[in-house]
């Protein structure tokens, strides 16, 4: 007599050594310390920690039940996290601005961090962040800015800043090259000249890579032209992912980090507004992500170093570090979702809505 | 010196009573626990990150919604905070919002499933660690109602109480042929026997490394298997009194043949446990091969029970009840299997049950050996032997008739 149940390990996310165990999966964790060294972003009293468990047990039937398996899985207090995904959306940190030599340079204060998210309800990720938030702070300069970065690690683990863009070998930000990595309690700071104009990216780059990225040490860099561009409701998604049992595959995806926000609560846009999208996919273990929009068609600028669009569509791919410039107007009110057109990541975290109204 | 020494120990400790002085380490032990769980383990800090471990015990379908029951198979409490299925988070309630250690959960999802298709749940803990259960073929659960337990009695009358019940109407051939091949068809039991008690060792082993392992895992097969066999012998000696008591002679046989029923009841019991719980989560067809093949299997137990009662043809008479209860013993039990296996299936039960068969065919075994003697002592003489290789080339063969 052969199998008396089906208690098997699936098909993925199969974890070392218990494959005798059958269902029953060990599963180890690092949690780093709950205290963050450096607490910049002040988090509201109370309210978080303690209900959000029961929160998430008894949300399911509850809004979500005629979507059944459309994310109905219960919310986030953003006091929680200190930060909220709706305000990293219109976030930008242009920097203390100073005039020197006659050119402009903006000076940043970026700290390194352990700290612990919850990216889905009542799930909590041991991160690293930059600024206590992931993804980092937005930082905008224009080009030919010099930027200057104070970076201080209050990390326990080795960290660097590592900036897409054009600059000097010792600015790049990578282990291998002086100043290298910072160590634990170090700083360093990170200067160059913003440029080429466009939608760039940084991340922390020590090694093991994946990892320091996937952890949540990243943030967009967005290099405005000498002339600017048109007036507009400007929003910035971070595509990014978690892999919360360690097993090198995302288990939760998202704009902004949590899992659903902008579907459980819609950004809301104005009707025929110039909506300006800094897309950026820093997703790891997964080679490819994507944004796709419903009811309407976007200006593709990929990377947004070229003033003239390269597509007219309403759903582009990016691979990992790629990124780009959507433009759209909504010509019509109501709700309209937005997504990764690789439906799986949809389903697990990556699908939000816009509420344009009149 | 030292022989006066002694005795002056001996008066020191005769001062105590004796139940105190049994109690004392006991009290003692108590009051230090106490200190040292008072005072926080003092001294020891915990080194190392909790450790979450669930195991899933039963999977329930029904129409919209998958039902997981889960226990906490780790050191530490666990908090589910989000459920999976096929890549997808679901809406799921839960009956508890912490597991305690060996607590159990009971999770309902709501979810669309569809009929015959397989199904990956990924039960998230609030650590974002994952426990994953597959359901293979996603099929409702028969509800447990009469007409449900009516099917399995059915089921465990065919597999169990009828095909034994023919395998003894073999009494009567046995009781005319030789001696010599009754002491054969003595060993081919106990060749079926030993296949039989085997298989359920290895069963229970493999049931149990479904179940939670907090609990005792493959362990509770060889407890089950020592309590079966110490019991068992227990019941013997018993038997023996009695039998003494009353000057019965010839009771031998039927005690042996009480205990061979019982331990193939025993083994029937987990049978059944294993066909009950295997239609309930769909993975059984119930088709008329592996009845057939149940019964031709089964049917040689019969045989088995009756093969101690023909030993030299010094039974009493067989009164046809005494029979029936014998083969109500050994056969009856399927269909008590299969109720328990179909509604309230728990892996760790089932290892111990297992492990009980397995016990009581080893001590059955143990009570058969002495009637395999020939004339000149001999245990295993060439027919004997020769015998319980029939008896096991019988059981695999039959075997083969049935794969759940």
């Amino acid at each position: 007599m052969a199998e008396l149940t089906n208690h098997k390990i699936s098909r993925r996310k199969l974890l070392g050594g218990a494959a005798g165990a059958a269902a029953a999966v060990p599963v180890l964790h690092e949690l780093v310390p709950h205290q963050p060294v450096h607490d910049q972003l002040a988090r509201a009293a109370g309210g978080g920690h303690g209900d959000h468990g029961a929160k998430a047990a008894g949300h399911g039937a509850g809004a979500h039940a005629g979507a059944a398996h459309s994310g109905g899985i219960g919310s986030i207090d953003p006091a929680v996290n200190g930060f909220d995904p709706h305000e990293i959306l219109r976030d930008f940190d242009t920097g203390k601005v100073r005039r020197e030599g006659g050119r402009t340079v903006r000076e940043f204060e970026i700290v390194a961090e352990d700290r612990e998210i919850e990216i889905a309800p009542g799930v909590k990720f041991a991160a690293w962040a930059y600024n206590g938030r992931i993804p980092g702070p937005t930082l905008r300069a224009t080009e030919g800015d010099r930027i200057r970065i104070g970076f201080v690690n209050a990390s326990s683990h080795p960290h660097t800043m590592h900036f897409h863009g054009i600059h000097v070998a010792r600015m790049d930000g990578v282990p291998q090259t002086p100043p290298g990595n910072i160590e634990p309690g170090g700083s360093f700071t990170y200067e160059f000249d913003a440029e080429p104009f466009g939608l760039h990216l940084y991340h922390c780059h020590s090694v093991p890579l994946a990892d320091h990225i996937a952890k949540g040490l990243y943030g967009a860099f967005v290099v405005d032209p000498k002339d600017g561009r048109p007036k507009a409701d400007e929003q910035v998604m971070v595509m990014n992912g978690f892999d919360t049992n360690y097993d090198r595959e995302n288990e939760v995806y998202a704009v902004n980090t949590v899992a659903f926000a902008y579907h459980d609560k819609p950004i809301r846009v104005k009707r025929g507004e110039l909506v300006r999208l800094y897309l950026v996919n820093i997703l790891e273990f997964d080679l490819l992500n994507s944004f796709h929009v419903h009811a309407n068609f976007f200006d593709w600028y990929p990377t947004g170093t070229k003033r003239e669009a390269r597509d007219f569509t309403d759903t582009v791919i990016l691979g990992q570090g790629e990124r780009g410039i959507a433009e759209l107007r909504f010509p019509y009110t109501g709700r309209y979702m937005f997504h990764a057109h690789v439906s799986e990541f949809a389903d697990l975290g990556w699908m939000g809505f816009f509420e344009v109204s009149g | 010196m030292e022989a006066g020494q002694a005795t002056a120990e001996r008066e020191a400790g005769q001062r105590l009573p004796a139940w105190l002085a049994g109690l004392l380490p006991l009290a003692l032990l108590g009051i230090a626990i106490g200190l040292f769980v008072g005072l926080g383990a003092p001294g020891l800090e915990r080194n190392g990150i909790p450790v979450e471990e669930l195991s899933v015990e039963r999977t329930v379908l029904r129409p919209g919604e998958i039902e997981l029951v889960v226990r906490n198979d780790g050191p530490d409490a666990v908090a589910i905070s989000q459920v999976i299925v096929n890549d997808a988070f679901v809406a799921f309630e839960q009956t508890s919002d912490d597991i305690d250690r060996l607590g159990g959960d009971t999770i309902a999802i709501q979810y669309p499933w569809i009929e015959g298709e397989a199904y990956g749940v990924t039960l998230m803990t609030a650590t974002g660690g994952t426990v994953d259960h597959a359901i293979d073929v996603a099929t409702e659960t028969p509800e447990a109602d009469v007409g449900f337990y009516g099917l399995m009695a059915l089921v465990g009358l065919y597999v169990g109480l009828i095909p034994v019940a023919i395998g003894m109407l073999w009494l009567p051939w046995i009781r005319r042929i030789d001696p010599r091949w009754v002491r054969f068809v003595l060993a081919l039991t106990v060749g079926l026997l030993a296949f039989l008690g085997v298989d359920a060792l290895l069963e229970g082993t493999e049931v149990a490394g479904t179940g939670p392992q907090a609990l005792g895992g493959g362990s509770l097969v060889f407890l089950g298997a020592g309590i079966a066999y110490l019991g068992l012998a227990g019941v013997d000696g018993w038997l023996r009194g009695r039998g003494e008591r009353a000057r019965e002679g010839g009771a031998g046989p039927w005690r042996l043949a009480l205990l061979v029923a019982l331990g193939i009841g025993l083994h029937n019991l987990g049978e059944g446990l294993a066909i009950g719980s295997a239609y309930a989560i769909g993975s059984l067809a119930l088709g008329a091969s592996l009845i057939v093949g149940f019964a031709l299997h089964n049917t040689t137990e019969g045989l088995a029970i009756v093969a101690p009662v023909a030993k030299g043809g010094a039974a009493p008479k067989a009164s046809l009840a005494r029979f029936a209860a014998l083969g109500l013993l050994a056969g009856a039990p399927a269909i008590l299997g299969t109720w328990i296996g179909a509604s309230a299936f728990n892996p760790s039960v089932a290892a111990l049950l297992f492990g009980f068969g397995a016990g009581a065919i080893a001590q059955v075994i143990v009570q058969i050996a002495p009637s395999l003697r020939d004339a000149a002592g001999r245990l295993l003489s060439p027919l004997v032997a020769s015998g319980m290789v029939a008896g096991l080339l019988l059981m695999y063969v039959t075997g083969l008739l049935i794969s759940l």
